[in-house]
C-alpha cells in the first residue's frame, strides 16, 4: 500500500517541557481512511495540527518526520509548507462554530480557498463553490453563500467545511470530531456525507474520533491513541477480532454493541490503565500493520 | 435545511439614537458656533455681569444661559468650547487607538518576541499613575492643543493594546484563522482580513469611549490650568472659574458639567450601541 501520508516518531512537547506526542507513527493509504481513536485529551488534535503546520505557540516538534507522499514537510520552510499543504491537504474541524470566520459572508469564505490555493478566477470559484454546496446537500446554495455563519445551524455549518475542504481536491483531509458538536440525528447525516464524499473524491482520510463504532464503519485501518502514544496500528478488521493491545481490548469490551448492549457500562480496568502507563515510561512501541 | 436566523434583524436601539442625537448636536454646534453663538466668547461686559439663565428673574435677552462673572456669555463660551472639546475627542482618540490597536494586534496575532516586548511596555507604562503622567508630560511639553494631544496618545495608548492584544489572541486560537493559514495566506494578510474584522467591534467601542475620555482629559487639565491658554474658553476652564462663583451664579458651572457628562456618556454609549450592532454574532 503506497502512504498518501505517513508520521514517523513524531514527538511534540509544550514549551514547559511537558510531552503531549511521544513517538507516534502511523500512515494513512492513499484515497483509504484511517481511524484515530483515543480517549478526550490524548492528543489526536494535535497530531492533525502538526500535519496542517498550526500548532498552538505553545508547542514545538521536537523529532521525527511527517512526509506526504514523497515530500518531507519538515524538511520544508514555514510559507513553503503552509501553501504546500493547502493545496493538498484540508480540514474537517472539530467545531463547526470556530471554523468559519463569524464576519464573513459563507460565499468568500468558501471561494476565497480557490482563489488563494488554485489561483481561480472569481466567477469559477463561485460556481464551483454553489455546485459543492449542492453536493453536500444543501437546499438554496445561492441564500447559503449571501449568509453569515452564525445564521446557519451547526449541521449546516459542518456542511458547508465538508464541502469547502473538499473543494480544492485536496489528496488528504483531516476530519477532526467532525460530528461531536452535532445532535445524533444529525452526526449520521454528517457522517454518511463524508463517506460519501472521500469514496466520490478518491482523497484520503484521517478520521478522529472516540467513537469505535464509526470507526468499524468507515475506516481502513486505524491507530489507538492513549496520553500521546500510539499503543496499537492495525487493520480495521484485524483490529475489531484481534485486538493486540490489552489497552485497546478494555476499550473493545468498554464499547456497546447490539448484541452486548451492556457493553456500555464496561469501563476500561484500571489495571489495564496502570500497564500502559508503564509501557509508555518504557517506551514500548507495538506496531501491526 | 433552511434556517429562520437569516431573517432577524435589529432596530436601532434608543441608545444609539440619543447619544448619537446629543453627539450630532454638539458637532453642529462646534461647526456653526461662529454663527449660533449669540455673542464673542471672549468679550468681557462688567455691566452684565453674573446674569442668570433666560427662565429666571433678572435674565437678558440675548445671554439665553446667563453670563459669568466677567459678563462673557455662557452659552457662546459652551459653543466654542465643544470645538475644542471634539478636536481633542477626535484627534486624541484616534492617534491612540491607530497606535495602541496596532500593537495590541501585532503582539496578539504574532505572539513571540513581539508580544514580549509590547506586553512588557504596556506594564511599565501602566505602573505611573495616569494623572500624574499627564500633568509632568504638559510641563515638559508646555501647555496647548498639540501637548494635551500628545499626552493623552502618551498616557492611553495602553488601553488599546491590552485589550486588542488580548482579543486578538483569542481570535488567532481559532480553526479560521488556521485554515485561512493554511490556505497558503502570509501572516500579515492573514491578521488584516480574518483576525480584524472581528475585533474591529471591540476596537470601535473603546474607540468611542476613548474619545469620552480624552473630552474628560482635557476637561481635568484645563481645571488645573494647564490646559490651551486661559483665552480660549474650554469646558473645563468654565467649570474651574464657576466653582469659585457657584453660590453666586450656578450656571456658569452648572451648564458646561452637564455638558460635559451627556458628552462623555454619550461616546461610551454610541461605542456599546455600535458594538452591539457591528458584532456579527450579537446582531
Ligand atoms: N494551546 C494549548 N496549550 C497547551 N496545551 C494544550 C493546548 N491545546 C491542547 N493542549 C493539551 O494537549 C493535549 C492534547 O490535546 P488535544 O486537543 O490534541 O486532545 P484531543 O485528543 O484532541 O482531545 P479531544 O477529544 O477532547 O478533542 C491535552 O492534554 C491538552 O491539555
Ligand atoms: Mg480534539
Amino acid at each position: 500500500m503506497s502512504a498518501q501520508l505517513s508520521v514517523r516518531d513524531l514527538s511534540i512537547t509544550l514549551q514547559n517541557g511537558v510531552r503531549i506526542l511521544r513517538n507516534v507513527s502511523l500512515e494513512v493509504g492513499a484515497g483509504r481512511v484511517h481511524g484515530l481513536v483515543g480517549e478526550s485529551g490524548a492528543g489526536k488534535s494535535m497530531i492533525g495540527k502538526a500535519i496542517l503546520g498550526t500548532l498552538p505557540h505553545a508547542m514545538n516538534v521536537t523529532g521525527g518526520q511527517i512526509c506526504f507522499g514523497d515530500v518531507d514537510l519538515m524538511a520544508m520552510a514555514p510559507k513553503a509548507r503552509r501553501t504546500w499543504i493547502g493545496a493538498n491537504a484540508a480540514l474537517i474541524p472539530q467545531d463547526p462554530l470556530t471554523a468559519l470566520n463569524p464576519s464573513k459572508r459563507i460565499g468568500p469564505q468558501i471561494t476565497r480557498r480557490l482563489v488563494d490555493i488554485l489561483g481561480w478566477a472569481k466567477t469559477n470559484a463561485k460556481a464551483r463553490a454553489l455546485d459543492l454546496l449542492a453536493e453536500v446537500q444543501i437546499t438554496d446554495p445561492a441564500r447559503v453563500m449571501r449568509s453569515y455563519p452564525h445564521e446557519l445551524s451547526g449541521g449546516m455549518r459542518q456542511r458547508i467545511l465538508i464541502a469547502s475542504a473538499f473543494a480544492a481536491e485536496p489528496k488528504l483531509i483531516i476530519a477532526d470530531e467532525p460530528t461531536t458538536a452535532l445532535d445524533v440525528t444529525v452526526q449520521k447525516q454528517i457522517l454518511k456525507l463524508i463517506a460519501q464524499m472521500q469514496a466520490e473524491h478518491g482523497t484520503a482520510l484521517l478520521f478522529v474520533t472516540h467513537d469505535l463504532g464509526v470507526v468499524s464503519k468507515v475506516c481502513d485501518t486505524m491507530s489507538v491513541l492513549y496520553a500521546g502514544k500510539v499503543l496499537e496500528n492495525a487493520q480495521m478488521r484485524r483490529f475489531f477480532t484481534h485486538p493486540i493491545h490489552p489497552y485497546s481490548r478494555a476499550l473493545l469490551a468498554a464499547t456497546p454493541t447490539y448484541s452486548n448492549p451492556t457493553g456500555s457500562l464496561a469501563q476500561v480496568p484500571q489495571k489495564v490503565i496502570d500497564g500502559v502507563e508503564q509501557d509508555i515510561r518504557h517506551h514500548d512501541i507495538r506496531n501491526h500493520i | 435545511m433552511r434556517d429562520a436566523r437569516a431573517d432577524i434583524r435589529r432596530p436601532l436601539g434608543a441608545r444609539l439614537w440619543l447619544s448619537g442625537g446629543w453627539l450630532t448636536l454638539l458637532v453642529l454646534g462646534a461647526l456653526l458656533a461662529p454663527l449660533l453663538a449669540p455673542h464673542d466668547p471672549l468679550a468681557q461686559d462688567l455691566f452684565a455681569g453674573r446674569l442668570p439663565p433666560f427662565w429666571q428673574d433678572g435674565a437678558q435677552r440675548g445671554y439665553p444661559l446667563g453670563t459669568d462673572s466677567l459678563g462673557r456669555d455662557v452659552l457662546s463660551r459652551m459653543l466654542y468650547g465643544a470645538r475644542l472639546a471634539l478636536v481633542v475627542a477626535l484627534v486624541a482618540g484616534t492617534l491612540t487607538c491607530l497606535i495602541g490597536a496596532t500593537l495590541g494586534l501585532i503582539a496578539g496575532y504574532y505572539r513571540g518576541w513581539a508580544d514580549i516586548i509590547i506586553s512588557r511596555i504596556v506594564d511599565i507604562w501602566m505602573a505611573f499613575p495616569p494623572v500624574l503622567f499627564a500633568i509632568l508630560l504638559i510641563a515638559v511639553l508646555g501647555t496647548g492643543l498639540t501637548s494635551i494631544i500628545i499626552a493623552i496618545v502618551v498616557i492611553d495608548w495602553t488601553r488599546f493594546a491590552r485589550v486588542v492584544r488580548a482579543e486578538a489572541m483569542t481570535q488567532s486560537a481559532m480553526d479560521y484563522v488556521a485554515s485561512a493559514q493554511v490556505s497558503g495566506r502570509g501572516h500579515f494578510s492573514t491578521m488584516l482580513t480574518e483576525i480584524l474584522p472581528n475585533v474591529l467591534p471591540t476596537i470601535l467601542a473603546l474607540l468611542t469611549l476613548e474619545m469620552g475620555i480624552a473630552v474628560i482629559v482635557e476637561a481635568i487639565l484645563s481645571f488645573v490650568n494647564l490646559s490651551i491658554s486661559t483665552d480660549s474658553p474650554t469646558w473645563g476652564g468654565m467649570i474651574a472659574e464657576g466653582r469659585t462663583s457657584v453660590h453666586q451664579a450656578w450656571w456658569v458651572l452648572v451648564f458646561p458639567l452637564i455638558a460635559l457628562f451627556l458628552t462623555v456618556l454619550s461616546f461610551s454609549q454610541l461605542g456599546e450601541g455600535l458594538k452591539d450592532r457591528f458584532d456579527p454574532v450579537l446582531r
